[in-house]
C-alpha cells in the first residue's frame, strides 16, 4: 500500500491519490460532526434539557398587597399601598452606559455608585437598584425605557395613626414581614400567599409567556383589634403630655374594657413615628407596658386586705395600730403617723405599717396565693411580641420577715403595666379576673380570685381613695365614681433603691359601681416636686376615664352618690344631658 | 445541457447553492426573532452573490490564472494600509471605508492567497523543491501575519488554511508534514504564551465548559443547551425556547448552527451536513476533473477551505472546538463573507465549465 501510494506521489502532476487520502479524511470529519450532533441530541439531552430549562422556566411570584390592621371601629392603623421598585439586569444595564445619567438622576444615585452596583452584581440576573420609588419617580424611569431596567409592583405600609398606637401595630420591613408588634405576631395572617405562576423569559427577564399557575394569589386577611382609637388618641394625648411636664423617663398607660378584658388602649412614652424608619430605635419601639416591669408598690396593698377579709382574718371594722413599727432590725413607717386605722383607712392612707400587720395574721403563702392568681410572675399571653411576666420569688425556699413584710405592700416582685391592669379587674369584676386580649371578644370567662362579699367591701374602700381624705383625689372624673389606688415607689437601679427617683402609679376603675374600664397609668421617674402616684399618675387617669367614659356612653352617677361636686357650673348641663 | 455550457455555471452545484441559501433564509427569520427587514437584506445579499458568482463564472480560468499575483499584491497592499489606518486611527480596524460599502480587504485575500500559491506551485513542475516549498510558504504567511495583526484570529486561520492546502495537495513531502506537526507540537507550549488570556480560556473551557458557566464557558454551554434540547425531531421552527428567548449568543451569526440544531434536531442537522457535503463533493469533483495544475490545486483548496469554515464553525458550536469568530458559510447571517465564497464557487464553475468546452 505505502509503495502504491509513493508511487503515486512521484507523478509528476499533482497527486490524485492525494484526492482521495483527503476524501476519506473528510468524510472523516463530516462524520465526526454528525456524530457529535447525534450525542447532544440523543445521548445527553436530558441533562441539556434541564439545563435549558433552567435558563428560561422561572417562577414568578406576584405580590399581593398585605391585609389591613384596623381598630374595633373599623379605623384603619396599617394600610397597604403600591409602589413600584426598580431593578436592573445588570449585565445589560452595563452595555447601556449612555443611558446612566437620565437612570441616576431619575432615583437619585450617583453614576459612580450605581457603576460600582452593576459591576459587583454582573454574574446575577437580578438587582434591586432602589425600593419603593415615589410615583413621580416610577414615571420618570419608566418613561426611560431603558434596555434592562424593569418595575417590580411592591407593596408599602404606611400607619396613618402614626405614633399614636405605633408599639402596639408595630412595623414591617422593606421587604413588607412584620417585625415588631402586631405586624409580627401576626405576619402570616396579614401576608396571605403570593400567587406563584411558572412563567417562561428570556435571557433578559422579560416574560414571555406564562405556562401554568402553580397557586392563586391568596390576599392577607384583615386584623381587626380591640382598641379604640378614639380612647388610644386621647390616652396618648395626656399621657404624652404628662410625661413631657414631668419629665419623666418613661411612661405607660393600659385601658382595659372591666367586661372583657379587651385592651381598649395602649400606651407608652416615649413613642415613636413608624413610617419614619429613622425613630424605629429600641428605646422608642419598645412596648414598655408589656415589658417593663416595676415594683407595684401600694397598688398591691388591696390584695393583702381582700386575702385577708377572705380568709376571715379581719372585717372592715377591724383597727390596727399604724405607728412606727419594726420587722427585724428593719422600721415600717407611713409619710404620716395615722395612729388606729381600719381596713379602709390602711387604703385611703395608704398605710404600709397598717398593709404589714394584716399580711402578719396569716402565713407568707395566704398572701402569695392571690397574687400568683393574679397573674403576677406570668405573662398574660395578650400575642403581642416581647412581654414580660415580671418575678415573683414563689419558689424562694427561706422567707424572712422582712420580705413577707414588703411583699404585704407591694416590694419584693415586680409586675408590668398590663398585669397590673389584668390583676385590677378582679376588684372591677366581682372578684374574678379577666385575661386582657388585643383581639375584639364579646364575653370572657374570669378566673375566681375572691368573693364577690369580699370585693362589695373592697370597692367602697378603694372608691374612698378618690375623696378628699384619699391620696388620689386628682384621679376623680365628674359625674362618674371612681376607684382605685395610688402607688409610688421608689425605683430600682441597679439592684438597690434610688432615693430621689420614684415610679409614681394609678391602677383604678370606673364608674365605681358597675365598672366599665379599668386603667392603669404609671410613669417612670417624674422629676421636680411632684411624685406622688395622686400626683402625677392620677391626673392623666382622670383626664382619659372622662373621656373614655363619655365616649362609650356610660350613665353618669346621680349627684348624691359623688364625693364631692368639684365644679357646680358644670352638674346640671352634664345632668341634665343625662336626662335626655 | 447546451444552455449550462453557455451560461459556464455548474447545474448542480448552483442547485446546492440554491438549497443551502433558501434553508439561511428560513432560519434566520427565525433566529433574528422573525424580522422581515433583515430578511430582505440578506435575500439582496444572495442575489448579489449570485450575480458574483455569475460573472466570475463568465471570465475564463486563464484570466483569473493571469490575474492571479495582481490580485495578491494589490490585496497585500490593501491589508497593510487597513493596518497602518489602524495604528493611525488607535484602534483595530478590518476595513476600509469606500462610502457606499465598507470593504475588508482580508476577504479579498481569502482568494488571493490560494490563487497566487497555485500560481507559485505550477509555475514549477512537480513534486516541490525544498526551496519552492519555502517560496510558496512565505508567500500563505505574509498575509497571514498581517491578518493576525489586524487581529483577526480566525480569518487568519482561514487563509492560512488555503493557502497550506495548495502545498499539501502539491506533493507536500510527508516527512515535512510530520515534521512540522512535531514542530508544532513542540512550539505549542511557547505559542501558548503569546495567546491573549481570552484565547487561553477558551480553549481552558473546552476541556471543562461548566467549570465557568457565566464566563468563558457561556457561548459554548448556551449552544450545546441549545443543540441538545431539540433532540432528534427538533422542537419546530420558531418555536425553540433556547433560540427564541436569546439565550443563545450571536444567534443570527457565528452561532446560527445551535438554532438551526433546536429546532429542527438531529434529522435537520443531518439534512444540512448532507448539503455541505454534497457541496464540497461536487467541488472536488470539479477539482479532480481539473486538467491544469493550477486549476486543479486552487479547486482543491476552494473546495476543502469551504468544508474547513463548516467543520470550524460547528466544531466550535458543538463544543468541540475553541470558540472562533467563524461564520457557518452561507447560512449566517452577513454579506461579506457570502459574496467572497460565492466568488470562490464562481472560479470552481469557470474552471469546471471552460474546462469542460474545451474537452468537446
Amino acid at each position: 500500500m505505502a509503495k502504491v501510494t509513493k508511487k503515486l506521489l512521484q507523478q509528476p502532476k499533482p497527486s490524485r491519490a492525494r484526492y482521495l487520502i483527503v476524501l476519506v479524511l473528510f468524510t472523516g470529519m463530516f462524520a465526526a460532526m454528525l456524530v457529535r450532533a447525534a450525542y447532544l441530541q440523543i445521548i445527553e439531552p436530558e441533562y441539556l434539557v434541564s439545563e435549558g430549562e433552567a435558563r428560561h422556566i422561572r417562577i414568578r411570584e406576584q405580590a399581593v398587597p398585605r391585609a389591613m390592621i384596623v381598630d374595633r371601629n373599623g379605623t384603619p392603623l396599617a394600610i397597604s399601598t403600591p409602589v413600584d421598585s426598580v431593578w436592573a439586569h445588570p449585565q445589560t444595564l452595563l452595555d447601556e452606559g449612555h443611558a446612566w445619567g437620565h437612570l441616576t438622576r431619575a432615583i437619585g444615585m450617583e453614576v459612580e455608585e450605581l457603576s460600582k452596583k452593576l459591576q459587583d452584581a454582573t454574574g446575577r440576573q437580578f438587582l434591586y437598584l432602589k425600593r419603593h420609588l415615589s410615583p413621580r419617580e416610577a414615571r420618570v424611569v419608566e418613561d426611560l425605557k431603558v434596555p434592562g431596567i424593569h418595575l417590580e409592583r411592591e407593596y408599602r405600609r404606611y400607619y396613618p395613626t402614626a405614633a399614636v398606637a405605633a408599639q402596639v401595630v408595630g412595623f414591617t420591613n422593606i421587604d413588607d414581614k412584620g417585625q415588631e408588634g402586631l405586624e409580627l405576631t401576626f405576619d402570616q395572617q396579614l401576608t396571605g400567599a403570593p400567587g406563584r405562576t411558572r412563567v417562561m423569559q428570556d435571557r433578559v427577564g422579560h416574560i414571555i409567556d406564562y405556562v401554568e399557575q402553580l397557586s392563586p394569589p391568596r390576599a392577607g386577611k384583615e386584623l381587626r383589634i380591640s382598641l379604640d382609637m378614639r380612647i388610644q388618641y386621647l390616652a396618648h394625648r395626656s399621657l404624652l403630655a404628662a410625661f413631657k411636664y414631668h419629665k419623666a423617663q418613661s411612661a405607660s398607660l393600659v385601658a382595659l374594657d372591666a367586661q372583657t378584658g379587651e385592651i381598649l388602649a395602649m400606651v407608652n412614652a416615649p413613642d415613636f413615628n413608624p413610617n419614619d424608619g429613622a425613630e424605629r430605635v429600641n428605646y422608642r419601639v419598645r412596648n414598655r407596658a408589656i415589658t417593663d416591669a416595676f415594683e407595684p408598690g401600694s397598688t398591691a396593698k388591696p390584695v393583702t386586705i381582700a386575702m385577708a377579709l377572705q380568709q376571715g382574718l379581719i372585717d372592715v371594722d377591724t383597727e390596727f395600730d399604724t405607728s412606727q413599727m419594726f420587722v427585724g432590725r428593719k422600721s415600717i413607717s407611713d409619710t404620716g403617723d395615722y395612729g388606729l386605722l381600719k381596713a379602709e383607712g390602711v387604703i385611703v392612707k395608704s398605710s404600709n405599717v397598717g398593709a404589714v400587720q394584716i399580711a402578719f395574721l396569716s402565713e407568707l403563702g395566704s398572701l402569695l396565693e392571690p397574687l400568683t392568681r393574679l397573674g403576677f410572675g406570668a405573662i398574660t399571653g395578650v400575642r403581642l411580641p416581647g412581654e414580660q411576666g415580671g418575678n415573683i420569688p414563689t419558689n424562694r425556699k427561706v422567707w424572712r420577715d422582712v420580705e413577707h413584710a414588703t411583699l404585704s405592700y407591694g416590694h419584693g416582685f415586680t409586675v408590668t403595666t398590663l398585669q397590673l391592669a389584668q390583676a385590677y379587674t378582679a376588684f372591677a369584676n366581682r372578684g374574678l379576673m379577666l385575661s386582657p386580649t388585643i383581639l375584639p371578644r364579646t364575653k370572657a370567662i374570669g378566673v375566681p380570685v375572691f368573693k364577690s362579699s369580699v370585693i362589695d367591701q373592697m370597692v367602697p374602700m378603694l372608691e374612698s381613695v378618690t375623696s378628699d381624705i384619699g391620696t388620689a383625689s386628682l384621679a376623680r372624673v365628674d359625674s362618674y365614681r371612681v376607684a382605685g389606688k395610688t402607688g409610688t415607689v421608689e425605683r430600682l437601679v441597679d439592684g438597690s433603691y434610688a432615693k430621689d427617683s420614684y415610679i409614681s402609679i394609678f391602677a383604678g376603675f370606673a364608674p365605681a359601681d358597675d365598672p366599665d374600664i379599668v386603667m392603669v397609668v404609671v410613669v417612670h421617674d417624674p422629676k421636680g416636686e411632684d411624685y406622688f402616684g395622686g400626683a402625677v399618675a392620677a391626673p392623666v387617669f382622670s383626664a382619659v376615664m372622662k373621656g373614655a367614659l363619655r365616649l362609650r356612653n356610660i350613665r353618669p352617677a346621680v349627684a348624691e352618690q359623688l364625693w364631692v361636686v368639684t365644679d357646680e357650673a358644670n352638674l346640671p348641663e352634664e345632668l341634665g344631658l343625662h336626662e335626655f | 445541457m447546451r444552455a449550462k455550457r453557455r451560461w459556464h455555471l455548474d447545474g448542480p452545484l448552483i442547485v446546492f447553492l440554491v438549497i443551502l441559501c433558501l434553508s439561511s433564509l428560513f432560519i434566520l427569520y427565525s433566529a433574528t426573532g422573525e424580522n422581515d427587514a433583515a430578511m430582505l437584506r440578506q435575500a439582496i445579499r444572495i442575489l448579489i452573490s449570485f450575480v458574483v458568482l455569475a460573472i466570475v463564472a463568465q471570465i475564463s480560468p486563464q484570466t483569473w490564472h493571469r490575474w492571479s499575483p495582481w490580485m495578491y499584491v494589490i490585496g497585500s497592499m490593501l491589508l497593510a494600509a487597513v493596518l497602518l489606518l489602524g495604528i493611525v486611527g488607535k484602534g483595530a480596524q478590518r476595513w476600509l471605508d469606500l462610502g457606499f460599502f465598507q470593504f475588508q480587504p482580508s476577504e479579498l485575500m481569502k482568494l488571493g492567497v490560494p490563487m497566487m500559491a497555485a500560481w507559485v506551485v505550477s509555475s514549477r513542475s512537480l513534486p516541490l523543491s525544498f526551496a519552492m516549498t519555502c517560496l510558496v510558504l512565505l508567500v500563505v504567511v505574509f498575509p497571514v501575519a498581517l491578518v493576525l495583526l489586524q487581529p483577526d484570529l480566525g480569518t487568519a486561520i482561514l487563509i492560512a488554511v488555503s493557502g497550506f492546502m495548495i502545498v499539501i495537495l502539491a506533493g507536500l513531502r510527508w516527512r515535512y508534514m510530520l515534521g512540522s506537526l512535531v514542530c508544532f507540537v513542540v512550539a505549542a507550549p511557547y505559542l501558548w504564551t503569546y495567546l491573549h488570556d481570552y484565547q487561553q480560556r477558551r480553549i481552558l473551557t473546552l476541556i471543562d465548559p461548566w467549570s465557568d458557566p457565566l464566563g468563558a464557558g457561556y457561548h459554548t454551554i448556551q449552544s450545546m443547551i441549545a443543540i441538545g434540547s431539540g433532540g432528534s425531531g427538533g422542537k419546530g421552527w420558531l418555536a425553540g425556547s433556547q433560540s427564541q428567548l436569546e439565550f443563545i449568543p450571536e444567534r443570527s451569526t457565528d452561532f446560527i448552527f445551535s438554532v438551526f440544531a433546536e429546532e429542527f434536531g438531529l434529522m435537520g442537522v443531518g439534512a444540512l451536513l448532507a448539503i455541505y457535503m454534497c457541496i464540497v463533493f461536487r467541488s472536488l469533483m470539479i477539482a479532480y476533473a481539473a486538467q491544469d495544475t493550477w486549476s486543479r490545486l486552487l479547486a482543491g483548496s476552494l473546495s476543502l477551505t469551504f468544508f474547513f469554515y463548516v467543520f470550524v464553525n460547528i466544531g466550535m458550536v458543538s463544543g468541540m472546538l475553541p470558540v472562533v469568530g467563524v461564520p457557518l458559510p452561507l447560512i449566517s447571517y452577513g454579506g461579506t463573507s457570502m459574496v467572497t465564497l460565492m466568488f470562490g464557487f464562481g472560479i470552481l464553475m469557470s474552471i469546471h465549465s471552460h474546462q469542460s468546452l474545451m474537452d468537446h
